[in-house]
């Protein structure tokens, strides 16, 4: 039996809008960090943020976003520093500093939010970890006609409302300084002699992965941000040789994982006769992970299946003599 | 509004870059140290205006760290590198660049067009679009290293010598005075090679200053007016004729031992 319209407006459509967002904007900045190199980067800042999320909520008492995001905002920040610090102190490449440290900051976070449930505080670990997608609820629609209301609108929940502004932020900063980035990307030495500030690019794109870590956390969980920051823009990147025309891509296959994902948890199982819902971020990111695939597959120049036919061609051209028919 | 650090004015024309004002590019005392080690000792030099500059030296000579150095893309320790009479912060417009073709990742999603549009940047500014002006002047440059039939191809699909021409095609969209090239001719094919001797030559009887690092030491009296033999200090400066003797040569490469920089600096 599919949900009715009071249902699906209620608790489905809120749930969605958090998910398309939420992939959206990961999906927007995931592609400065796959283009720099610094996919690990997604990794260590979506798990260093985990103490910084614990700690804002013990200080403040509530769920309330903003103390979470100021504490996550500070653990990103202390976590770049401890970075760099590894890294100069302790001579390791960066990737092995990202490693330490992030892993050291997670489990920091994984003892806090256990530390708070044996005081009887109200933080469960699951949710932090694999997003709490189910609980985002939107009483006010009562049916389509309400839609028309503003008032409906103005009741979305907290969390839609904090991924919509940062998606819009991501959006802004990506269309007014995106010939910076595509040079500071490229080729950061020739931007610096150009007089664009590559450092502060570099240092720019890591706050606006962490910010954007930070308000998908709580729809998709601080795990599965990492899938949303890379699966897209890598699975755009097989698929086009354009920068703009992959940005866009990226967006549209994190809309399109967000749908599909959230679609087969939800409605999937009931299809197929089950009582449960799947965990819909989990769905996300396999949804993510299996467009992945597909471009790996079929990416028209990129792709396996490219590739072998391009070779296919050459073969059949004229003139051309296999290797295995040169030997004597 | 035009990119960081380059106050009103700075921006020099080329009548004035003549031989009677400032040198193009003249370094004082300038030292870079790696984890204390010192790269390049106490340079100093003055780059004669226009012509064709070659920097030589054995690896690890410091070579590419001077021109990165000069572009303030390295820290130095000390010294100062004036651009006409100026700090390089106020006098950006007026310098090109040409990195090692290997220090860029020619996977990355651009056009050879998009690439050479990328040496506009600095004439286009914080917030405005590439305009159609900018992409013609790109394609122009492109034309001129023979590349106008590649401005399309995304960048990964050339060869090593077509990705260099991109770069010098991008460095001639910069419309530069000075122009700092690092390695423009290594590991390139011979029509590669022509094409930017033909450049470096177009730029010299335009008047610019081109500081080239260069390592065929066959080559260097052929292709060059000048040269600063650098082995972490300069063994010697001047034309080629005068530089390019087997002694200095063999200073240079270390036919003799260097004295350590610190006895030296006491002398």
């Amino acid at each position: 039996m599919m949900p009715d319209v009071q249902e699906f407006l209620q608790i489905d459509a809120p749930a969605l809008l958090a998910a398309v967002l939420a992939c959206a904007a990961c999906a927007l900045v995931g592609n400065f960090l796959v283009l720099r190199r610094q996919g690990m980067m997604g990794d260590a800042v979506s798990h260093a943020i985990l103490p910084g999320i614990v700690g804002g909520f013990l200080v403040a008492g509530t769920r309330e976003t903003l103390p979470m995001m100021l504490g996550a905002l500070a653990a990103a920040a202390l976590a770049g520093l401890l970075i760099e610090a590894v890294r100069r102190l302790g001579r390791l490449e960066s990737g092995a500093a990202m490693g330490v440290v992030f892993t050291v900051m997670f489990a920091a976070g994984v003892v806090m939010i256990e530390q708070a449930s044996a005081g009887g505080i109200d933080l469960d670990a699951d949710c932090v970890l694999y997003g709490q997608l189910e609980t985002i609820l939107w009483l006010a629609p009562k049916g389509w006609e309400s839609l028309g209301d503003p008032a409906v609108w103005a009741a979305l929940p907290r969390e839609v409302l904090t991924l919509a502004a940062v998606f819009a932020l991501c959006v802004a900063l990506v269309g007014l300084f995106y010939k910076e980035l595509k040079i500071t990307t490229f080729d950061p030495a020739l931007a610096s002699t150009l007089g664009i500030p590559a450092g502060l690019f570099h240092y720019g794109v890591v706050l606006l992965v962490a910010a954007t870590a930070i308000a998908a956390f709580e729809a998709v969980g601080s795990i599965l941000v990492i899938a949303m920051l890379i699966a897209p823009p890598a699975a755009a990147r097989l698929l086009t040789d354009r920068l703009a025309a992959q940005i866009l891509l990226s967006v549209a296959l994190g809309v399109l994982a967000a749908l599909a994902g959230y679609g087969a948890a939800a409605f999937g199982p009931m299809l197929l006769g089950a009582s449960h819902s799947l965990n819909a971020a989990g769905m996300i990111a396999v949804a993510s992970g299996l467009i992945l695939a597909v471009a790996v597959l079929f990416g028209p120049r990129h792709g396996l299946l490219g590739r072998r036919r391009a070779v296919g061609r050459l073969r059949a051209a004229p003139g051309f003599v296999a290797p295995e028919a040169q030997k004597p | 509004m035009q990119y960081l650090w380059r106050t009103p004015g700075s921006r020099i024309a080329p009548e004035e870059a003549s031989p009677i004002g400032p040198p193009p590019l003249e370094i004082r005392g300038l030292t870079v140290a790696y984890h204390r080690r010192p790269v390049l000792w106490n340079i100093d030099y003055a780059a004669p205006p226009g012509g064709l500059i070659a920097v030589v030296g054995p690896n690890g000579a410091g070579k590419s760290t001077l021109i990165k150095a000069c572009l303030g893309l390295v820290p130095r320790v000390s010294g100062t590198v004036e651009v006409f009479g100026r700090p390089i912060a106020k006098q950006r417009r007026l310098i090109g660049y040409v990195p090692q073709r290997e220090s860029v990742d020619w996977d990355f999603p651009v056009s050879a067009l998009d690439v050479v549009a990328m040496g506009r940047y600095g004439k286009i500014g914080w917030f405005r679009p590439v305009t159609r002006a900018h992409k013609e002047a790109a394609l122009h440059a492109l034309e001129r290293v023979g590349m106008a039939d590649f401005a399309r191809r995304q960048i990964g699909q050339l060869s090593g010598g077509q990705q260099q021409r991109v770069f010098l095609a991008r460095a001639l969209a910069q419309e530069a005075q000075l122009y700092f090239m690092d390695e423009p001719f290594a590991g390139v094919d011979a029509a590669t090679e022509r094409a930017v001797l033909q450049v470096l030559r177009d730029l010299d009887a335009a008047g610019r200053t081109v500081i080239c690092v260069h390592h065929d030491l066959q080559t260097v009296s052929d292709y060059f007016d000048h040269a600063l033999l650098l082995n972490t200090r300069v063994v010697a400066q001047g034309p080629v004729s005068r530089v390019m003797t087997p002694d200095l040569l063999s200073r240079t490469y270390g036919g003799r031992p260097m004295p350590a920089p610190a006895a030296a600096e006491a002398s």
